[in-house]
């Protein structure tokens, strides 16, 4: 209790934590993503850090904050899937990265959500990118233990650099398949299915018999007691697995084995997805796709093409648009890549969707985020012009209601070299 | 009248390979590239970034004999020229890459087809990217299909002298003579900083420090001197020269000024110590490549006039790389200098256009009053300069060769797709038609080949 209080009253000391004020956002076109969807003039109102209003036609509150946005366009704050935003300062300095473990009894149950970092330099880079969310994803380093088959578990995090930076922790439990998961395994696609079956079975075994777990009883287990535990819900069909695979039979026998064990998968890559997408849709498996993703560098991804994400979509499968392969620092591309998506036949308002509303659903938290209604969270970014051109800039950014400063350490850079 | 044109075609050819610094004729690996006959053209009504900093709504441009031939505004068709329409689209010059792994470093990723980094030793100016390049490596259409018609392959940074460059055109070939740029200047690439530090460091040897770095740079450059010297004496006295030393060769060439200075440098302190030490030792660094904290020092760079070769968007991925922003490049050209979008990756290498236009943004985010006419230079006219073929490719003006891009929309924009592209006058690819789609030898087979991609 005493904790908790210190706790709460060191955030209310963190710097920079303003207090959401009321703010109407005037005169944009607004791209909802929700019900009330594309408004061509329109008003969104913010009130207690939460969305009050949106429409064509809105009375401004007295005392509110006014925000011209004529010429602008509002979006929903984005959400970038698959990043590692606020575990990782400099990719190649290990001690600035807390995005993988390698212990061998850490790997199921390595939790993302601890251990962040608010004051990051990387956040500030990736909200004037329009993100004011990431699914943080745990991954894989170094060779570890042969059964490292999981990497840990995700967590939704906002970007407004606050300690309390974890919007949801524990979404979803990483899993490499394919050419990583059978190197993994022992070198071959057919071992890493026999041992994740295996491990799956010590799961329940373990979730029947805790007792005799606990009293040095059971049965003798693969894993450690804590990455038993963590695998519980995954087992239960209750946490979603995101499964690495890119090649089109790697997808097929995942979604097989996924339906057999009764487990919940999000794919991950998938870059043959295009190729069996009914049957990724027919099984409601959402897809996180990089829609940059079209080089054949690996066997499992000879038939990767642009418009896969284009491809998928059309199948009826929900689709979620990651960045840069994953890497934090590259966080801000997510917007490119939309574009570079839609200009490969998906729709804009399915880009839009897989850049807000479908991470949302896919993790769990569509009902703070992921677009413009009433009573969600009210992160949105005011636009100069079109989100996914390169020639449009942020001109507001808001998570969970509260105005971000739109600068960052390389724009700081910038600024004291041009002065000289 | 097609006789006098050719025979211009042939005088103006003759006086460009004058002008260069050609390679003697008996230059081993000779290129084997051969122009592609192809009916004359001319695209109406596009708006035409030439390369020069113009900026053409409603131009014209005419291409004859591998040349371009005419460019303005108002120019009248000749009869007998393929006629393209250009209205609502924008021609540039074909991009150039001046940062490409491509052919040394393959899809797809094996064990054994890292091809790039010798790296078994901090000097190993001895070893020449091309007898690497395998013509085959499916990147290469995808680099086309974006619109790039020269690439600069270099080998990795592992160590202080990777080695030799190739300069390539983007034709689909079978032998890497076949590609190979008639009568390029060679390179040389060095690399500053982590990379050679880490690579030997980590073996307990040097370099394992900036210091060590730069020490064994000096000593190569000695040996190098000493190399040329020989040669020299025995050349002027009639002696028995020095047994051929490929490495002192390679490195003998720079200091001639024969063969160009790739200088993989992040920081800017080790650039200012690498400028020094080509003063030292009486050579010029032609361009720095990443460079990211160029912009430190903009007004010197552009006062010696070495090229910066870098992105918009890649950062932090080492201490190096920290202070890298997008508005590096923006920031070079507003200084005067000779700024390059570089790609120095497959995937990056196929959209050149759209990381130029994120430097674009930021550099007018920044108050840069900077027009595409100009943007677009930095990965036409600008990498042409680096790869010493400023007089041959990179511009859009009457003689130079006819590399041009076709783009659906606006090439800073997202939505532009290289809808043609054209190589010395010939076209190379088309999104509209199959024949200039086909995959590499090795995609033959596999699975959804028959697309764009």
């Amino acid at each position: 209790m005493i904790a908790r209080l210190l706790a709460l009253l060191a955030i209310a000391a963190w710097p920079g934590a303003a207090a959401a004020e009321t703010v109407a956002i005037v005169g944009a076109r607004i791209l909802t993503g929700g019900p009330a969807g594309e408004i061509s003039a329109g008003t969104v109102i913010v009130r207690d850090g939460r969305i009050a209003a949106v429409g064509a036609e809105l009375a401004v509150p007295a005392g509110a904050r006014i925000v011209d946005a004529a010429g602008g366009v509002v979006t929903p704050g984005f959400v970038v899937a698959d990043s590692t935003l606020g575990a990782v300062e400099v990719s190649q300095v290990p001690a600035s990265a807390d995005r993988a473990s390698r212990s061998a009894d850490i790997s199921a149950a390595f939790d993302l959500s601890l251990g962040l970092n608010p004051d990051s330099i990387l956040l500030p880079v990736a909200r004037l990118a329009g993100i004011t969310r990431a699914v943080v994803t745990p991954r894989y380093e170094g060779g570890g233990d042969r059964l490292r088959l999981f990497a840990g578990q995700a967590a939704v995090i906002d970007l407004g650099q606050r300690p309390d930076m974890v919007t949801r922790p524990r979404v979803a439990m990483v899993l490499q398949m394919g050419e990583g998961g059978a190197e993994r395994a022992g070198g071959a696609r057919g071992a890493a299915f026999a041992a994740l079956r295996t491990i799956l079975e010590d799961v329940r075994h373990f979730a029947r018999h805790r007792g005799d777990y606990d009293r040095g009883g059971g049965r003798p287990q693969t894993l450690s007691r804590a990455d038993l535990e963590a695998l519980v819900p995954v087992a239960e069909g209750r946490m979603p697995l995101i499964v690495q695979a890119e090649r089109a039979s790697d997808i097929v026998e995942i979604l097989a084995f996924a339906r057999d064990q009764g487990l919940r998968v999000i794919l991950d890559g998938a870059s043959e997805g295009w190729r069996v997408a009914p049957a990724i849709a027919r099984a409601q498996v959402p897809v996180i796709v990089d829609p940059f993703a079209n080089l054949p560098h690996g066997f499992a991804e000879l038939g990767a093409r642009l418009d896969n994400a284009a491809r998928l979509h059309a199948a009826g499968v929900d689709i979620v648009l990651k960045a840069g392969s994953g890497a934090a620092h590259r966080a801000r591309e997510l917007r490119y890549g939309a574009g570079n998506a839609v200009a490969h036949g998906l729709p804009y308002a399915a880009a839009l969707a897989a850049v807000t509303i479908n991470p949302a659903r896919a993790f769990g938290v569509a009902d703070r985020i992921g677009s413009i209604e009433q009573g969600k969270e009210a992160d949105l970014v005011l636009w100069s012009g079109d989100p996914f051109e390169p020639l449009s800039q942020p001109r507001a950014v808001f998570v969970r209601g509260v105005e971000q400063p739109l600068t960052a350490r390389p724009l700081e850079l910038r600024d004291r070299y041009m002065a000289r | 009248m097609k006789r006098i044109g050719k025979l211009a075609g042939l005088t103006l050819a003759l006086a460009l390979a004058v002008g260069a610094a050609a390679q003697p004729a008996d230059a081993p690996f000779a290129s084997t590239y051969q122009r592609r006959e192809a009916p004359p053209l001319a695209i109406v009504g596009a708006r035409i970034l030439t390369g020069t900093g113009a900026d053409l709504a409603d131009g014209t441009i005419l291409v004859r004999d591998g040349r371009v031939e005419a460019v303005g505004q108002g120019i009248a068709v000749p009869d007998g020229y393929e006629r393209i329409d250009g209205r609502g689209r924008w021609v540039t010059p074909g991009l150039i890459d001046a940062h490409s792994h491509l052919g040394v470093s393959s899809s797809p990723q094996t064990p054994l087809s890292g091809d790039h980094n010798e790296g078994t030793a901090p000097n190993t100016a001895e070893v020449w990217a091309e007898h690497s390049v395998w013509p085959q490596d499916p990147q290469f259409r995808l680099a086309r299909a974006g619109g790039v018609t020269t690439l600069l392959v270099l080998p990795g940074s592992s160590n202080l002298f990777g080695g030799r460059s190739v300069t390539l055109r983007n034709v689909p070939a079978v032998t890497v003579q076949e590609m190979k740029f008639p009568d390029a200047p060679y390179g040389v690439k060095m690399a500053c900083g982590e990379n050679p530090k880490r690579t030997f460091g980590a073996r307990g040897r040097s370099p394992a420090t900036r210091m060590g770095n730069v020490a064994l740079f000096r000593r190569a450059w000695i040996e190098a001197a000493d190399y040329a010297r020989r040669i020299e004496r025995a050349r002027s006295s009639g002696g028995e020269p020095p047994r051929r030393d490929l490495q002192l060769e390679t490195l003998a060439g720079v200091l001639d000024g024969d063969i160009l200075v790739h200088n993989h440098c992040y920081r800017a302190d080790e650039m200012a110590v690498m400028i020094d030490m080509g003063r030292e030792f009486g050579f010029r660094i032609g361009t720095f490549h990443h460079a990211t904290e160029a912009y430190k020092i903009a007004p010197v760079l552009a006062r010696e006039g070495i090229c910066v070769a870098t992105w918009a968007s890649s950062w932090g991925s080492k201490m190096e790389a920290l202070d890298a922003i997008e508005e590096n490049a923006p920031m070079i050209h507003a200084a005067g200098g000779c700024a390059i979008i570089h790609s120095d990756d497959a995937t990056l290498g196929q959209r050149l256009n759209q990381e130029a236009g994120i430097a674009l943004a930021a550099g007018r985010g920044a108050g840069l009053a900077i027009g595409e006419g100009e943007a677009i230079k930095w990965i036409t006219a600008n990498p042409a300069r680096a790869l010493g073929l400023a007089d041959r490719v990179g511009t859009l003006e009457p003689g130079r060769m006819a590399d041009l891009v076709l783009w659906s929309a606006n090439p800073f924009s997202v939505h532009a797709m290289a809808e043609r592209v054209w190589i010395d006058g010939a076209a190379v690819w088309d999104r509209a038609d199959s024949r200039y789609q086909a995959p590499s030898d090795f995609l033959l087979g596999q699975p959804g080949q028959g697309a764009p991609r």
